[in-house]
C-alpha cells in the first residue's frame, strides 16, 4: 500500500492518568476516505484516543501524523479536523444558520460564500428549513444533524465522531445510521467513529478496530472481526458466540466439548490447548445420523423476532447456544453438527495465573502487596514465580475473608464453567474458572488455593 | 398559609405604610406635595443622580475585578480546591458595617483622604463576593465541551472567551449586577463612614429625614427609590431570563 494512502498514522501511543494507563502503545494508521471505528467497552481509552487526534488531549508517548507530519505540538483549533460530540455541544446562544456558520466566520470566509454553504450542508443533512430555529428547539435527532453539518461545513479533512448516536433511541439510531452512511460516501471525507455498540460498529464502518483496557485486541473488517475474532475478549464483545475450552489435536483437527471436530486451522503445534468459538447460527440442525456430530437436549427456546435462541445441553455435559429459524420443543434430543469453516480456534491468551512474590516465611509469600498464605521451602527474600491454575483461585462473599479485595471485571460463559476476570484496587488482575454465578461489578475477596499452586524460583534472566 | 401571613407581615404591611406615608402631610392629609418636592429640589436629584454614578461606578468596578476571579477560581487548572471559593466569600462572614468601620480606621491610619476613591474601595470591598459568586456559579457549571467545540472549529483562546464563554456567562454577570447595582443605590452607611459624610448618596438624604422625624418625606423618597429600582429590576430581569433559557441547555 502506498504511504500516501495513510492520512493518520499512529505510533506507539501511550497515555496515563496519574497510575493508570488508559492508552498502551497503540499503533494504528487510517486510510484516506475510509470509515474506520474505534470498538471497546466504557473506559476503555477509545475516546481519550480520538480526544488526542483532535488535540484535547497531548499523549505521553508516540506520535500522530496527518498527512506523514507529526501533529503533537499543534493546538486543536489549527487541525484541519472537525469533532462531532457526543453531548453535540450546540452553541445554545446562537441559531442553526450561526451555528453552523461559527468556524466559517472564524476564517473570515466571505458573507456569500458562508450562505452557499451553509445552504448546501442543510440540505445534506435534510434541515433545510431550520435555519433561523433556536437549537434548544430541537429533537435530539435533529441537533445530531445540525452538529454534524457544523463540522462538515469546514470541510475538514478527518471528520471525528464521539458516539454521536449513543443518546437517541433506537429506531432514530437506525436511520441515522445509514444517514450517516450515506454522507459518508458522498462526501469522501475519513470518518473516525467512536461507539461502544458493536451492531453499530458492523453496520458502518470499512474498519474495525476493537479496543480494550487500553491496547487494540484487533484490527479488521467487519466480516474480519466477526468470522474471525483472534480472542476470547473480542469473540464476546462483538455478537453472541460460545466461546469453550478446547484442544488443538493436531492441523485442522481440535477437540472440544469433549467431541473431536475437523476445523480449517492450522499451525497451532499437537496437542496444544486453546479457545474455541463458534457462532450460535453456527451450529447446524440435522436428521441424517451420518451427518451427526453430537447429541444434546433442548432446555429453553425462545423466539427472538427473526430467529428462535435455543439452549441445549450437550450429551456430554456442555451448554451451548444456538440460533435457528425453525424451533426446536424443549425437553426434545436433537443432532447437531458444524461445519469446519465455521470453527474459530484462538491461542489461548493465558494458561494460568503466572504472578511474581516475594518470600516472606515458610508459610508466607507477598504477591500485589498482600501476605498470601503459601507453605514454601525457599529462603526469605527470594524472588519467585508463583502459577496459580484458573481453579486456584477462590472468590469469596466476605471480603474479609479474602487476603486481597477484587472486581468482577468480566465474564466469559465457557459452556460448562464461567471464566472470570478480577481487578484488584491496583489493576492487577486474577483470572478464575468458576462454577458459582457472580456479576460484573461484584466485590470479592480473594484467596489462593496452597495445594493447586506451582513456584519456582525466579530466574534473573526473565 | 403561614407564608401568606409571613408575606402580609413583612411585605406587604410596610409597602402600604411606605406607600400611606408618603401620600400624606404632617397633619395626616392626602398630598402629592411630597412626590413633587423632590423632583423639584436641586439637591435631592443631584444627590440621586450621584447615587446612580456611583452605583454604575462600582458596578463596573466589581465586574472589572470580579470575572476575571471567577474565572481563574471555576478554572479547575488553576484552583483545585472548594476551600479557595469559600476563601473569597469568607469576608461576607463578618458584619458589613463592621468591615466598613475597620477600612475606614485604616485609611486614616494611612493618612489617606476620606473621599469618592475610599468610597469606591470600601463599596467595591463589600459587594465584590455578591458579583464573583454568580458568575463563578454559571462558569463552573458550564459544559466544558462549549469551548472544546469553538476550538475545534477554529477558535483561538482569545476568540473562544469572546464569542463562547462569556455571551454564556451573562446569566452570571446580569445576576451579578442586580445583587451589586441594587444595594449601592440605597447603601449609607458606607458613604458615611469612608467619606465622613463628606459624599451623601439617595439612601443617606432617606436616612437623615427618618431620623429626622421628617417621616412623610423620607418615605416618598424611598417610595420612588422603590418604583425606580423595581423598573430596572425589571428590565434586566427580561433580559437575564431570556439569558439564562439561553444558557440552560
Amino acid at each position: 500500500m502506498a504511504k500516501d494512502e495513510r492520512i493518520i498514522n499512529i505510533q506507539h501511543l501511550s497515555k496515563s492518568f496519574g497510575d493508570k494507563k488508559v492508552l498502551d502503545d497503540i499503533n494504528l494508521y487510517v486510510r484516506r476516505g475510509e470509515f474506520l471505528t474505534l470498538l471497546g467497552p466504557s473506559g476503555c481509552g477509545k475516546t481519550t484516543l480520538l480526544r488526542m487526534i483532535a488535540g484535547f488531549m497531548q499523549p505521553d508517548e508516540g506520535s500522530i501524523l496527518l498527512d506523514g507530519k507529526d501533529i503533537a505540538g499543534v493546538p486543536p483549533h489549527e487541525r484541519p479536523l472537525n469533532t462531532v460530540f457526543q453531548r453535540y455541544a450546540l452553541f445554545p446562544h446562537l441559531d442553526v444558520y450561526d451555528n453552523i456558520a461559527f468556524g466559517l466566520k472564524l476564517k473570515k470566509t466571505p458573507e456569500d460564500e458562508i450562505d452557499k454553504r451553509v445552504r448546501k450542508v442543510l440540505k445534506l443533512v435534510a434541515m433545510s428549513d431550520y435555519e433561523d430555529r433556536d437549537v434548544e428547539t430541537l429533537s435530539g435527532g435533529q441537533q445530531q444533524r445540525i452538529a454534524i453539518a457544523r463540522a462538515i461545513v469546514n470541510q475538514p479533512k478527518v471528520l471525528l465522531l464521539d458516539e454521536p448516536l449513543a443518546a437517541l433511541d433506537l429506531k432514530m439510531r437506525k436511520d441515522m445510521q445509514i444517514e450517516l452512511k450515506e454522507m459518508h460516501r458522498k462526501l469522501g471525507i475519513t470518518f473516525i467513529y467512536v461507539t461502544h455498540d458493536q451492531e453499530e460498529a458492523l453496520t458502518l464502518s470499512d474498519t474495525i478496530v476493537v479496543i480494550n483496557e487500553g491496547k487494540i485486541q484487533q484490527i479488521g473488517t467487519p466480516t474480519d472481526i466477526y468470522n474471525e475474532p483472534v480472542n476470547a475478549f473480542v469473540a464476546d464483545f462483538i455478537g453472541e458466540s460460545n466461546i469453550l475450552k478446547g484442544r488443538m489435536i493436531k492441523d485442522r483437527r481440535v477437540a472440544f466439548i469433549k467431541h473431536q471436530f475437523d476445523c480449517v486451522d492450522e499451525g497451532f503445534g499437537e496437542d496444544v490447548p486453546v479457545d474455541v468459538v463458534v457462532r450460535p447460527e453456527d451450529i447446524y440442525f440435522t436428521t441424517d445420523p451420518a451427518k451427526c456430530q453430537f447429541k444434546a437436549t433442548v432446555n429453553s427456546c425462545i423466539f427472538k423476532g427473526v430467529h428462535y435462541e435455543m439452549w441445549v445441553d450437550t450429551d456430554t455435559g456442555y451448554e451451548l447456544m444456538i440460533q435457528d429459524y425453525d424451533p426446536y420443543p424443549v425437553g426434545s434430543e436433537v443432532m447437531l453438527y458444524i461445519d469446519p469453516d465455521d470453527i474459530q480456534v484462538m491461542k489461548k491468551e493465558r494458561r494460568s495465573n503466572v504472578l511474581s512474590g516475594v518470600v516472606k516465611d515458610e508459610e508466607t509469600i507477598r504477591i500485589f502487596d498482600a501476605d498470601f498464605p503459601i507453605p514454601n521451602d525457599f529462603e526469605p527474600g527470594t524472588d519467585v514465580v508463583v502459577d496459580v491454575p484458573f481453579d486456584g483461585v477462590e472468590l469469596l462473599d466476605n471480603l474479609d475473608e479474602g487476603v486481597l479485595n477484587g472486581e468482577v471485571h468480566f465474564i466469559l460463559y465457557m459452556g460448562n464453567h464461567y471464566h472470570l476476570y478480577v481487578k484488584t484496587e491496583d489493576s492487577d488482575y486474577f483470572y478464575v474458572d468458576t462454577n458459582d454465578i457472580w456479576d460484573k461489578g461484584d466485590l470479592v475477596g480473594i484467596k489462593l488455593l496452597p495445594e493447586t499452586i506451582k513456584l519456582s524460583k525466579k530466574d534473573e534472566n526473565d | 398559609m403561614p407564608y401568606f401571613i409571613f408575606l402580609v407581615i413583612f411585605v406587604v404591611l410596610p409597602l402600604l405604610l411606605i406607600l400611606i406615608y408618603a401620600l400624606q402631610d404632617g397633619a395626616g392629609h392626602f398630598t402629592l406635595k411630597n412626590i413633587a418636592k423632590f423632583f423639584s429640589d436641586g439637591d435631592s436629584l443631584s444627590t440621586f443622580a450621584l447615587s446612580i454614578e456611583v452605583a454604575i461606578e462600582n458596578t463596573a468596578l466589581c465586574i472589572l475585578i470580579g470575572y476575571p476571579a471567577a474565572w481563574i477560581l471555576a478554572n479547575k487548572d488553576l484552583n483545585r480546591s472548594a476551600v479557595t471559593v469559600v476563601l473569597f466569600i469568607l469576608p461576607m462572614w463578618i458584619n458589613a458595617l463592621m468591615r466598613t468601620l475597620a477600612t475606614a480606621e485604616l485609611f486614616t491610619m494611612a493618612g489617606i483622604q476620606l473621599g469618592k476613591g475610599t468610597l469606591l474601595f470600601g463599596m467595591c470591598y463589600d459587594y465584590l463576593p455578591f458579583m464573583i459568586y454568580p458568575i463563578y456559579n454559571v462558569l463552573n457549571k458550564m459544559d466544558k465541551s462549549y469551548a472544546e467545540a469553538a476550538q475545534d472549529l477554529g477558535a483561538t483562546p482569545g476568540e473562544v472567551f469572546r464569542k463562547v464563554t462569556l455571551p454564556l456567562s451573562m446569566p452570571g454577570i446580569m445576576s451579578g449586577v442586580m445583587m451589586v447595582f441594587m444595594p449601592t443605590v440605597s447603601t449609607f452607611a458606607i458613604s458615611e463612614f469612608l467619606t465622613n459624610n463628606k459624599i451623601k448618596l439617595f439612601g443617606t438624604i432617606i436616612q437623615e429625614n427618618i431620623n429626622n422625624s421628617m417621616w412623610n418625606y423620607g418615605a416618598a423618597l424611598s417610595l420612588i427609590m422603590l418604583i425606580i429600582i423595581g423598573i430596572t429590576t425589571f428590565l434586566q430581569g427580561g433580559d437575564s431570563e431570556e439569558a439564562v433559557s439561553g444558557g440552560a441547555i
